[in-house]
């Protein structure tokens, strides 16, 4: 396939595999996160670690929208199905995230929930244009990749005068959540999780652009790439982080130069604007509460928000004792860390987010990487 | 797939909570939370030494010489009409390649038909008509039938339930017991048109050139194989769940560990880029024309000449090996260079989000 093959050519990733090791100093050790769910599935699927030399190692960090979704959340948009009688739609891996009393979406569909998967919001509209007689709510997940396109499905629904639509909005900010990593007791000066530098995000950074990086640069003294999802992307980056590392430099490097320029897709940007505003707060999955990281829909639009459309308020709940999400989205331990990793907590029965989606750092661990723990 | 596994597997995590547990999507997708239905549930109540062989068909005592094969199969597909087949040939297919797989001749079929009230009699007519194209063209006809219909809105059209009856020569059995440590494995053709040509039709994607289904009878394939004289020890069909989910199968049921090649796997150019586009694996995509075979060493270049020979196999290729390994992992080295785990299909493949 055309501009795919390129970026997964395994004589390419040899000539930099040997780079990554010339540049690499065996004298230190080389600590990244890979902010994304896309990355770390990019590295768990083409085995790249495989190919790093012993010294560098990477951390998967918290980018994958389904894993960072508390379960209050997931509980929500439960709720709307099967006590407000709504046909629910979102996209595919939200599906299996485990909510409340042993219920996900897909168990709550066994249920007699009317829970339908759909590959855009667009569908979303078209459902509730077919159905007159049914409330159909879009249960809105994801970063800023996935935000434009909701804008686009609540100004079409609003265009179309739909009586009928609304949507659960829990769009999310990367950058509030670096700065929560950064800014957190175990990666602060004093902690025990050593971060040298980021992979900073592929898709995101093509609507958000390379500035929103440069302060957490600059104040964080911490160097980030911004990387494509494909496997010699990231390898490509590791090499830019190691130089910056070893020239003690902290920048904004961009590697995805095919995609993304400084100042991202301005016609999106302006699109989430006119149809979201900032939330003051937002609970997240392992990374607790974090102020102004997450969106809610505006008051003009107010007609298409299901949480004031329908009677369903928001109830934190604690995740499972023994799961170690938050501290596995935060980097301060790996998947094969947690106790019930591949025992209690297996695909088949997620008990964490972060074994659900193939981008979540268990599940790309459990299927990718496991043989590597016997 | 495999309906009668009865090996008892360490852990799946969780045992079945049939308490207050409820059949969900997962339980049908051929993956690992099927496979945990079967044994905790159907094995466990079902179970006799003929189940117990875990294969896709049941070797049976004949009354004569050899033995008798007899698989059934279920068809649910949706939509009906798909390019490349139907429903009706793809029943007849599909069950004709159980009973083939076990190294049997396929001699009968019996058909069974649920039919939701409503249902056009033109189009039930276009699938019995293409059922019997297949059956003719296969050489196996459907012997006996049953036809329930039940209300408007309680069932999906029309499902289809077949089932095969087949005779084994005597030492000609095949089972997915037998792959041994230093077996070599092919795989018949391209990967995941089948499975393809279905989702681009319900996902409405419209692609320049259309991708299409495989389906087919592939008795004749296994004979061509088995007369060239090699030593095989495995053939399965691997449909639902793809080639991933029917190599873990075999894994399991041997004892064994698989390498696959990423390179070495055949997959056409618009299967990968639908594949990509929906953010699909195409090693867990449905195959309904294609075969998986495991032979001994010496004699894989012989059985690759054979498959390429028969106009059903001539994209056939060698794919990986097979090792010792405890664990059972079915691992690949990536074109990448890598190396990684080819996990069973949990729940069923959902389109990541970006």
């Amino acid at each position: 396939m055309k501009y795919i093959d390129e970026f997964r050519d395994g004589e390419v990733a040899k000539c930099l595999a040997e780079a990554i090791r010339r540049e690499a100093n065996p004298a230190q050790s080389y600590h990244f996160m890979e902010f994304c769910g896309g990355h770390t599935h990019a590295i768990s699927r083409y085995g790249v670690t495989d190919l790093l030399p012993a010294n560098v190692r990477m951390i998967h960090g918290p980018g994958c929208p389904v894993c960072v979704l508390p379960i209050g959340r997931i509980d929500q948009a439960i709720r709307l199905a099967l006590e407000q009688g709504v046909t629910l739609c979102t996209y595919g891996d939200c599906l299996r995230v485990p909510a409340s009393d042993g219920l996900s979406l897909m168990k709550a569909k066994a249920r007699g929930g009317d829970i339908r998967m759909v590959y855009s919001s667009a569908d979303a509209v078209t459902l509730a244009q077919k159905n007159p007689d049914k409330q159909v709510v879009f249960f809105a997940i994801g970063f800023e990749t996935t935000t434009p396109p909701t804008a686009v499905a609540i100004r079409q629904a609003a265009a179309l005068g739909l009586k009928n639509f609304s949507v659960l909005c829990c769009h999310v900010l990367t950058p509030p959540a670096i700065a929560a990593i950064l800014a957190s007791p175990e990666v602060g000066q004093e902690g025990a999780v050593r971060l040298d530098g980021f992979i900073g995000p592929a898709h995101v950074s093509t609507i958000i652009g390379s500035r929103p990086y440069e302060c957490f640069a600059e104040e964080y003294r911490k160097p980030v790439v911004i990387a494509g999802f494909e496997p010699l992307d990231v390898m490509q980056a590791i090499k830019m982080l190691i130089r910056q590392v070893n020239e003690g430099r902290a920048d904004v490097e961009n590697e995805f130069s095919r995609a993304v320029d400084r100042e991202g897709n301005k016609k999106a940007q302006q699109l989430t604007a006119e149809v979201f505003e900032m939330r003051e707060s937002f609970e997240w999955r392992g990374l607790n509460v974090i102020p102004n990281s997450a969106l809610r829909i505006r008051r003009q639009f107010a007609e298409f928000d299901a949480e004031k459309r329908f009677s369903v308020g928001y109830r934190s709940v604690s995740d499972h004792q023994g799961c170690e999400c938050g501290a596995i989205l935060r980097g301060i331990k790996r998947p094969q860390d947690c106790k019930i990793f591949g025992t209690v907590c297996t695909p088949e029965n997620p008990i964490g987010s972060c074994m659900v989606s193939s981008e979540g750092a268990c599940a790309a661990h459990y299927t990718y990487g496991r043989y590597k723990d016997v | 797939m495999s309906e009668s596994s009865a090996n008892p597997r360490k852990h799946y995590g969780r045992r079945l909570d049939i308490k207050h547990g409820q059949v969900d999507m997962a339980h049908g997708s051929g993956g690992r939370a099927m496979a945990q239905l079967i044994e905790e549930l159907f094995a466990r109540y079902l179970g006799n030494e003929y189940l117990a062989q875990g294969d896709d068909g049941a070797l049976l005592p004949h009354p004569g010489v050899g033995k008798l094969v007899m698989a059934t199969d279920s068809h649910v597909v949706s939509p009906l009409f798909f390019p490349g087949g139907d429903i009706g040939a793809l029943s007849v297919h599909g069950t004709i390649n159980d009973v083939a797989m076990m190294g049997a001749k396929p001699l009968w079929l019996s058909a069974g038909f649920i039919i939701e009230e409503g249902f056009k009699l033109a189009d039930l007519a276009r699938i019995v008509q293409s059922m019997a194209a297949a059956a003719k063209a296969a050489g196996v006809p459907v012997v006996t039938g049953d036809t329930k219909v039940v209300e408007r809105g309680k069932g999906d059209g029309v499902f289809i339930t077949t089932t095969g009856v087949g005779v084994v020569a005597p030492g000609r059995e095949l089972s997915g017991r037998s792959a041994r440590p230093g077996d070599v494995i092919l795989v018949s053709g391209t990967l995941g048109d089948h499975g393809m040509a279905i989702m681009t039709v319900r996902q409405g994607l419209g692609f320049e050139s259309p991708i299409i289904s495989d389906t087919a009878a592939l008795h004749g394939l296994v004979e061509a194989m088995r007369a060239c004289g090699a030593d095989i020890h495995v053939l399965r069909d691997p449909t639902r769940g793809g080639l991933a989910t029917t190599l873990n199968e075999i894994a399991r049921q041997s004892g064994v560990g698989m390498m696959l090649q990423e390179k070495a796997l055949p997959v056409t150019p618009a299967v990968n880029a639908a594949c990509e586009f929906l953010g699909l694996d195409p090693l867990y995509v449905a195959n309904e024309g294609k075969l998986v075979a495991i032979c001994a060493e010496q004699d894989a270049e012989k059985l690759l000449a054979a498959m390429r020979a028969h106009p059903l196999g001539a994209a056939a290729a060698i794919v990986g090996t097979v090792h010792a390994d405890e664990q059972n992992f079915v691992q690949m080295t990536t074109g990448f260079g890598g190396r990684r785990i080819v996990d069973w299909l949990s729940s069923e493949q959902l389109p990541r989000i970006c």
